[in-house]
């Protein structure tokens, strides 16, 4: 085991646009590389609940709930930009960019290091 | 597993996790479970109380064992037609919500079994307890939990009697890590008494359960000879509490979330009061009583709150000698689901009953609010020795079980299948 940091490239810019997510394990390490709005980021999948496995979830756009002008509730809608990773454990959620969960702002996934260099997704672990 | 780009580094091992759902194995599900027990128990003993059956999965095979002709012709009728793995049942499928629209994916678990001898479920609970690091596991029902609101008290009692069959003869039989509760029609205490009777020796059956969501008072003197049979046997009698949309309080609320934060709480609490106020405890000592899957934070609320009741109006409660609060020191209570969003709250409360002798570990697996064991060896302020009595410990006490371990090693569970879904 290396003790530094060092690169590794964990997927295609190409394959991740077309899944929008990949995880993997990186010699034990586990991570979720996700492409959304044009941002890339990566996650521990590990969840900050109960440590399940967080990335292999779900990805939902995010439940919001409009009022109309008279205050009165339109019902649930799903936001049309924002995405979150569900946990499959037992369903916190997390924002695809932020990390964080909706109701809780101090609740939220641990980040990686990521970039695109060219075709090729490289991580920092 | 894709074509990943050469690697730039020095040559990493990388290996594609796939999304978790109904189909996964329960191993690759649970994988991040059994690195846990890898990491932080895999020398505890543990018994996991309430873990599920899913016997609706298995509905038919149940439904071929009512010993009513009439009744199975129907349930046997409305399970081909209509009703499927509701047959019979009171049920509303409209109303389970428990995936949250599927975004739970393990919730609900189809997983094949392809290649494996022995009974689909006895399978899957190996599998399960193997990667949560369980000696033990106590099932119970799912789909019936909901039973004793049924309008027809003849169809529990049908119900009752050939889940009780098809439990010991199937399900217990083939591995004696699973251990069960004897379901009670507790809306017909005269089979209740028979069932324990005829069960009283079954290796398998190591308690009897009600299951909590009804309106039957449980101090009601027609339960009396049944309390006594049950006092005699020496095992305990669990009250597992459930969620039910058609309670016309309950009616105001408009999620699940709602309804599973109140209702699960609501009938233990109603139950635990009738018990105390009518001063059971006095009348049957000797029956153990422990109260299922209510989580914790209801425990300390309702302690002060009868104390203070019973201290003001002692003449309503006139057979108690000690305070409600002692009474309910002296129960059993299983951990799941547990509240711990703040930790002075659930030290304080776990406190109040005595967790370290009076708390036992329960997963509720595979239902969507599932608890690990870590949910135990991972709370800051219990010691060492209250971890191990309430992750099995216990429950050893309780059920009279063998405390010598049964459990694979934690490792070998990993290098047979790390985790891949
Ligand atoms: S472990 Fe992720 S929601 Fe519980």
């Amino acid at each position: 085991m290396s003790t530094g940091h060092r690169d590794v490239v964990v997927a295609g810019l190409a394959d991740l646009r077309e899944r929008e997510r990949v995880v993997v394990e990186v010699d034990g390490l586990e991570l979720g590389v996700y492409l959304h709005a044009g941002e890339v980021r990566a996650w521990h999948n590990v969840c900050p609940h109960q440590g399940g496995p967080v990335c292999q979830g779900k990805i939902m756009p995010r439940t919001i709930q409009p009022l109309r002008d008279d205050r009165k509730s339109a019902g649930p809608a799903f936001h049309p930009a924002d995405r979150n990773i569900v946990c499959p454990w037992h369903g916190f959620e997390f924002d695809i960019l932020t990390g964080r969960h909706p109701a809780h702002s101090g609740v939220g996934l641990r980040p990686i290091p990521v970039r695109v260099e060219g075709d090729e997704v490289i991580v920092t672990i | 597993m894709p074509d990943f780009p050469t690697p730039r580094s020095d040559g990493p091992r990388i290996r594609e996790l796939a999304e978790i759902g109904g189909r996964s194995d329960t191993r690759d599900v649970l994988a991040h479970a059994t690195k846990q027990a890898q990491r932080e128990y895999d020398d505890y003993f543990i018994v996991d109380i309430d873990a599920h059956v899913s016997e609706d999965h298995f509905w038919g095979e149940v439904l071929e064992r009512i010993d009513n002709d009439v009744w199975r012709h129907i349930g046997m009728d409305q399970f081909g037609k209509f009703a499927g793995n509701n047959a019979l049942l009171n049920i509303q499928p409209g109303m389970s919500h428990q995936s949250v629209g599927g975004r739970i994916g393990h919730q609900g678990r189809k997983e094949p079994m392809d290649g494996e001898s022995g009974h689909p479920f006895v399978t899957a609970a190996r599998r399960g307890m193997d990667a949560m690091g369980l000696d033990y596991q106590v099932v119970f029902p799912s789909a019936m939990l909901l039973l004793g609101m049924h309008p027809q008290d003849e169809v529990e009692v049908v119900l009752g009697r050939a889940f009780n069959r098809w439990l010991t003869e199937v399900v217990l039989r083939q591995d004696d890590r699973l251990k069960g509760m004897l379901y009670l029609p507790y809306n017909t205490p005269e089979v209740c008494e028979e069932l324990v009777e005829k069960y009283a020796d079954d290796e398998g059956i190591i308690g009897y359960t009600v299951c909590s969501t009804r309106n039957n008072p449980v101090h009601s003197d027609v339960y009396t000879r049944l309390y006594k049979l049950i006092e005699a046997s020496g095992k305990p009698l669990a009250f597992h509490s459930g969620y039910h949309w058609g309670d016309p309080s309950f009616a105001q609320l408009n999620r699940f979330l709602s309804m599973h934060a109140l209702s699960f709480t609501h009938y233990n609490q109603i139950h635990v009061t009738n018990w105390i106020i009518n001063a059971m405890p006095e009348r049957f000592p000797d029956i153990k009583m422990v109260w299922v899957e209510s989580g914790l934070a209801w425990i300390p609320f309702l302690m002060q709150r009868l104390d203070h009741e019973v201290l003001m109006r002692p003449s309503e409660a006139p057979g108690l000698t000690r305070l409600p609060s002692e009474y309910m020191k002296e129960m059993w209570y299983t951990s799941q689901p547990m509240e711990r969003t703040s930790m002075e709250l659930l030290e304080a409360g776990m406190k109040a009953f005595n967790a370290e002798t009076q708390l036992l570990y329960s997963s509720d697996w595979p239902h969507w609010d599932w608890d690990a064991p870590s949910t135990i060896t991972r709370l800051p302020f219990l010691s060492e020795q209250a971890k191990r009595n309430i992750l099995g410990l216990n429950a050893a006490r309780v059920f009279n079980l063998p405390t010598d371990r049964r459990k694979p090693a934690a490792t070998s569970v990993l290098q047979q299948r790390p985790g891949i879904s």
